[in-house]
């Protein structure tokens, strides 16, 4: 093996009384494909912040190429050689990809010229970009090829991506494998940080394992399991989600979505098109699909948050909901998980009994006397939700926003579940959160649904998908394919249609809308 | 000058202090920093102009010491809503209450004092243009600064790198953060120019505009010149047609007084802030073009993460 | 040297209460290095402002006549503020309530019934309320600046104002002064304690104290304001119309300007004049943000800057110094205000280490809803 490109000794940092790193080390080294293994929270992004001169560590000593360096801001670390393509996109809507990444260069560069360079190496490199696009109007794919490009195009010795196929279909993740092996076969160094170990075991030479801020191991990816590498990240052996037999076909139908199309509600949403789904009671169904394809839109329209729709699109144990606003949807028996927790589910400098009545002031009448709140009513509830779904608090009632993600995901989907809803829609269940709180939310979702309840789960990720649905459609370009059982189907053939319906979008066969 | 001239002339002298103070607002507004100060930084631009003209019987230096007042109240408003984080219109509306405060007992002895005039510049040959010439060619200096100030602005924001940064730091503050511009000096540099151009704008009020000193001389302007901003749809160009469209109201106001038309005096001097509210339905209600122009971190403090 | 400000994970309750506490005394040094400025004798500055109007019964009485419009139109302010709703045109909604509740005294001077005060009280609010719908209506409808258009509207009001006291409202048996009639004896708001200047008005603003205390912390409605100021994306998620508590708080907050507005008039003045208020409807926005947007402490907060207007009258005539020092003293405070409050979301520190630049990932922001108040 050559010789270390980078090596980071004995990096510690920490945020107030949080310790993020704590005496990590790590070795890259040019030529190899290096993952960066970790649950959420286990302090991955803050040590590629550090690598990338986004943070200062508190201790430790980082060199490169043999010679010490103090790496005190991003453009230090980029005139390094260092690389970087951020998970959530660092990208300016408003502007062109060209101003975009000119931004990202020195400068002094004429716009012209600049295109050129694009082209070349996008030409170069397979990840087609136009720079005189601007960036609101790209898709979620779209965009990471500009990061990239944008990457590349500083001619980095190391690039670091982090979750970089969270966003794309299997199909499109294969491309960028692709353009990863060639990158390597370069010369140049990639660290990859990701969760997904089927991934890491498949591209990675060797893998750095962190928890709770320190590394636990160094490994060879390929001559591990899923189940050795999953084991290490976590400390332990997950307990599974116990998902007992769905129900036949004779179940009653308690969601039906029928033949719902909606226009896009801003400027760069998605249009939903002849959407049909139906849930029965006691049955989970999947949504899988990449990011931005409309799921959101989805969830909009069926709380309710998108106005009304014309009548018959939305049917609850065969009432039309259609016209409903969202607290009548609620009244119907329907409650509401989305994917966005602080701010959208929950208000984060509200107290978690204020919070239980932001959703549920119309639906328990037993939280409201006259037009007052019955205060030690809602702290009631809280306690339970807070004691039933094991949901770590500091204090009694705490504000939402001093909980973990974990724990506010925990909190907003008990929160639903506590009110025992016939339906339930959920976005995203356990984006973003820990292994131990994934499976505490998984779990319940399916003790709801065979309680007799219907659970609709939108899900990007399709390990959770096979996990607990028991069927699943897919959605692409704001429409939704048949749903198929999920024991019929493998994530190979889910990619197909992800990515089946994404080809029609371009070059167009005369069916595609 | 004919009659025609003279009209056009006056329209032009009313649009002046707004095109000035909107031009500021937009540049800061670009950078995401809603500055609600204009009013208060104004006051203190013609304060500062006003008594040191009066005091030294020099225009220009008159000018120079609002450009100077101006920024120091940005400076003011920067330290609250940029270094502190604090809500952009709460200490926007600081600002212009204690502008407004600061003027009354600063400026007190002044009241009705006639001040020093700022001269008027001829262009040598263009001046002797008929029609256009003493328009366009016989203008005081601020004039010609403000005429010169759109087109840098324009030029500026669109064809060089560092209106391309400023208008990043806009769009996404912590995009950029993340490529390591400084966000909250480029913030602070941005909310400075408007200081100075409103420090302007109030010079031209002090030194060109009102014959004489009082204290309700801004009258509304610095607000007139934020709506300007969204009436402009963030564009500087756009900006110097909403200001003398704004300056032509204000005018024909004043010549519908002495012609005596049939309508209360009262009512056409509340003309301007009428068409004021008006010119703000009118280009609200075409909420995609107003979202697409819009910057988009517009009003939102930025903290850097550490 | 620098100072990093950090996000609290929750906001200090301890700060909540010491922030204004801090920029008081803030205020209070800038005060007294303005005054040295001045070549004034600092000490003795502060007592003519801030001690001197305490001494005497008829500044105490003067305290409580002048706190009391600051206190209603400030209540009415916070419940716009903490819906992120910005009315910034109490001053216009305050002349349209002292014109609508004039109707009465105006055009039926012989009218002497107990009816007449009560119903120019409910004209006053109504008419406030009415100047205070109309920017609502064009935000929730058009989507058009509250803030510019509710400002653009005091100017109207002054106008309109001007315009009827030298037409409709002239007083008949006046010498062509721009002021009404003086308002008849069963238009006047009757005095609370004999023999003093303090009316009813006083009354009525402690009253609504206690009522929107309640309205905040015990109802639904006070909930929506709050859920929709602060997070309003939730707001919708929870079933609470934006819109709906837009205008809701705008229209309350006008109502509570117009009936300090008639208030005024049928109080202190006894008639409609051109300039009706020393300015109560904008140094109310200072109250709101003193008070925190809390109803109890805006009553601390009103009788504070109530004094600073005294002290102003009180320092013109101990120190020569201009009256309008009081308007600068109330600029600074609420700079201070807004300065302090940061120390309530936020922890402080003073870092000796060169600056490390910049960048997180970005998404991280930290901002949720209008967290900075």
């Amino acid at each position: 093996m050559s010789e270390a490109l980078l090596s980071a000794q004995g990096i510690g940092k920490r945020f107030g009384s949080v310790v993020a790193n704590e005496a990590v080390d790590l070795t890259l080294r040019a030529g190899e494909i290096h993952a960066l293994l970790g649950e959420n929270g286990a302090g991955k992004s803050t040590l590629v912040k550090i690598l990338y001169g986004a943070l200062l560590p508190d201790t430790g000593t980082i060199s490169w190429e043999g010679q010490p360096v103090r790496l005190t801001s991003p453009a230090a670390a980029r005139r390094l050689g260092i690389g970087m393509v951020f998970q959530h996109f660092s990208l300016f809507e408003a502007l062109t990809v060209g101003e975009n990444i000119a931004l990202s260069l020195g400068g002094g560069e004429r716009m012209k010229a600049l295109g050129k360079r694009i082209a070349a190496l996008s030409g170069q490199y397979g990840l087609p970009v136009d720079p005189d696009k601007v960036i609101a109007d790209l898709s979620v794919g779209e965009r990471q090829r500009v990061e990239v490009v944008r990457c590349l195009l500083q001619d980095p010795k190391l690039i670091i991506l982090d979750e970089p196929t969270s966003v794309l279909t299997p199909q499109e993740a294969e491309e960028l494998f692709g353009v990863l092996g060639r990158l390597a076969g370069e010369g140049r160094a990639i660290l990859y940080i990701s969760h997904r170990l089927e991934e890491v075991r498949r591209i990675a030479q060797r893998a750095t394992v962190m928890r709770r801020g320190r590394v636990v191991g160094t490994c060879d990816p390929r001559t591990e399991t899923t189940r050795t590498l999953a084991r290490m990240m976590i400390g332990s052996d997950l307990t599974s989600v116990v998902a007992p037999v769905p129900p036949g076909e004779s179940a009653p139908v308690r969601l039906a979505v029928r033949g719902l199309s909606l226009a896009r509600g801003i400027p760069f949403g998605v249009d939903l098109e002849d959407i049909s789904v139906e849930v029965r009671a006691g049955e989970v169904v999947g949504i899988a699909g990449v990011a931005g394809n409309g799921q959101n839109e989805l969830f909009q329209a069926l709380a309710g948050e998108r106005g009304s729709m014309p009548p018959g699109t939305v049917e609850v144990d065969g009432k039309d909901a259609a016209g409903l606003g969202i607290t009548e949807r609620r009244r119907l028996g329907l409650a509401f998980v989305p994917e966005e927790r602080l701010g959208h589910g929950v208000v984060p400098d509200m107290r978690l009994s204020q919070n239980v009545v932001l959703t549920r002031h119309r639906t328990d009448p037993e939280l409201r006397r006259g037009v007052t709140i019955n205060v030690d009513e809602a702290r009631a509830v809280a306690a339970r939700v807070v004691y039933r779904f094991g949901v770590r608090a500091g204090e009694d009632d705490p504000v939402a926003g001093a909980l973990s993600g974990g724990n506010v995901q925990k909190f907003q989907v008990g929160r639903e579940i506590d009110r025992r809803p016939a339906v339930l829609v959920i976005n995203q269940p356990t984006w973003g959160i820990d292994a131990g709180a994934a499976v505490v939310v998984r779990q319940a979702i399916v003790d709801l649904a065979r309680t007799g309840s219907a659970v609709l789960m939108i899900s990007q990720d399709l390990d959770e998908i096979f996990e607990i649905s028991d069927r699943v459609g897919v959605m692409a370009d704001g429409r939704l394919t048949p749903l198929q059982p999920t024991a019929e189907l493998t994530p190979e053939a889910i990619g197909l249609m992800m990515a089946g319906m994404n080809a029609a979008e371009s070059p167009a066969p005369a069916d595609a809308h | 000058m004919g009659i025609a001239e003279s009209v056009v002339a006056t329209i032009i002298t009313a649009s002046l202090p707004l095109l000035l103070a909107a031009l500021g607002e937009l540049v800061a507004e670009r950078s995401g920093v809603l500055n609600l100060g204009v009013e208060g930084m104004m006051m203190m631009g013609a304060v500062a102009a006003f008594g040191i003209a009066f005091a030294t019987g020099n225009g220009g230096l008159g000018v120079l010491a609002a450009v100077l007042a101006g920024m120091a109240m940005a400076l003011l408003f920067a330290g609250v809503a940029l270094g502190l984080a604090a809500n952009q219109v709460a200490a926007g509306l600081a600002l212009t209450l204690l502008g407004l405060g600061l003027a009354g007992p600063i400026g007190e002895g002044w009241v009705d004092r006639p001040g020093v005039k700022l001269p008027t510049l001829d262009v040598p040959v263009l001046s002797d243009l008929p029609f256009v010439g003493p328009l366009l060619f016989s203008q005081d200096p601020l004039f010609y600064l403000a005429v010169a100030l759109t087109a840098g602005v324009a030029w500026f924001l669109f064809r060089t790198r560092p209106g391309l940064i400023l208008r990043s730091v806009g769009d996404n503050p912590h995009s950029a953060y993340a490529l390591g511009l400084p966000v909250l000096r480029i913030r602070l540099a941005a909310v400075l120019f408007g200081g100075a151009c409103a420090g302007l704008a109030g010079a031209y009020l002090a030194l060109v505009y009102t014959p004489i000193y009082n204290e309700t001389m801004t009258g509304g302007r610095g607000w007139i010149a934020l709506a300007l901003v969204v009436f402009a749809t963030w564009l500087p160009v756009r900006l110097a047609v909403g200001a003398l469209l704004f300056g032509a109201a204000s005018i024909l106001q004043l010549h519908a007084q002495a012609l005596g038309v049939g309508v209360p005096s009262q009512l056409l001097t509340a003309m301007p802030y009428l068409v004021t509210i008006l010119v703000l339905v009118l280009i609200s209600r075409n909420r995609v073009l107003l979202r697409s122009h819009t910057p988009a971190s517009l009003g939102q403090p930025f903290v850097p993460e550490r | 040297m620098r100072i990093e400000i950090l996000k609290r994970p929750q906001n200090s309750p301890l700060m909540a209460v010491a922030a204004p506490l801090l920029a008081i005394g803030l205020t209070l040094i800038t005060g007294a290095v303005i005054f040295v400025a001045l070549g004034k004798d600092p000490l003795y500055g502060l007592y003519v402002f801030y001690v001197e109007p305490l001494t005497a019964l008829w500044t105490i009485e003067e305290l409580a006549v002048k706190a009391v419009p600051l206190i209603l139109i400030a209540l009415g302010l916070s419940l716009c503020y903490r819906a992120n709703a910005w009315n910034i045109g109490a001053e216009g909604q305050f002349t349209l309530g002292a014109i609508t509740g004039a109707i009465i005294p105006v055009y039926f001077p012989e009218w002497n019934s107990w009816m007449v005060l009560p119903l120019m009280l409910v004209m006053g609010a109504a008419g406030g309320l009415f100047w205070a719908s109309i920017p609502a209506f064009l935000r929730v409808r058009f989507g058009a600046s509250e803030i510019l258009t509710s400002l653009m509207l005091v100017y109207v009001a002054q106008h309109f104002l001007d315009w009827l006291l030298r037409g409709p409202f002239r007083n008949p048996n006046g010498f062509n002064y721009g002021e009404t009639r003086i308002f008849q004896e069963a238009a006047r708001v009757p005095i609370l304690i004999a023999d003093t200047r303090v009316r009813i008005g006083l009354v009525i603003a402690l009253v609504a104290v206690p009522l929107i205390w309640f309205l905040l912390r015990r109802t639904l409605a006070g909930f929506a304001v709050d859920v929709v100021g602060q997070a309003p994306r939730a707001a919708r998620f929870g079933g609470f119309s934006r819109n709906k508590v837009i205008v809701g708080t705008f229209m309350a907050s006008g109502a509570f300007a117009g009936l300090a507005g008639i208030l005024e008039a049928a109080g202190p003045l006894g008639q409609l004049k051109p300039v009706l208020s020393p300015g109560y409807g904008f140094t109310a926005i200072i109250v709101a943000f003193v008070g925190r947007l809390n109803p109890v402490a805006i009553v601390f907060a009103g009788i504070l800057i109530a004094l600073s207007y005294l002290g102003g009258e009180a320092a013109q005539i101990s120190l020569r110094l201009s009256e309008k020092m009081a308007r600068v003293f109330q600029g600074v405070l609420l700079f201070y205000v807004l300065a302090c409050n940061t120390l309530v979301h936020n922890r402080i520190r003073i870092v000796r280490s060169p600056r490390p630049a910049s960048a997180p990932a970005a998404g991280s922001a930290v901002e949720v809803g209008n967290g900075n108040r």
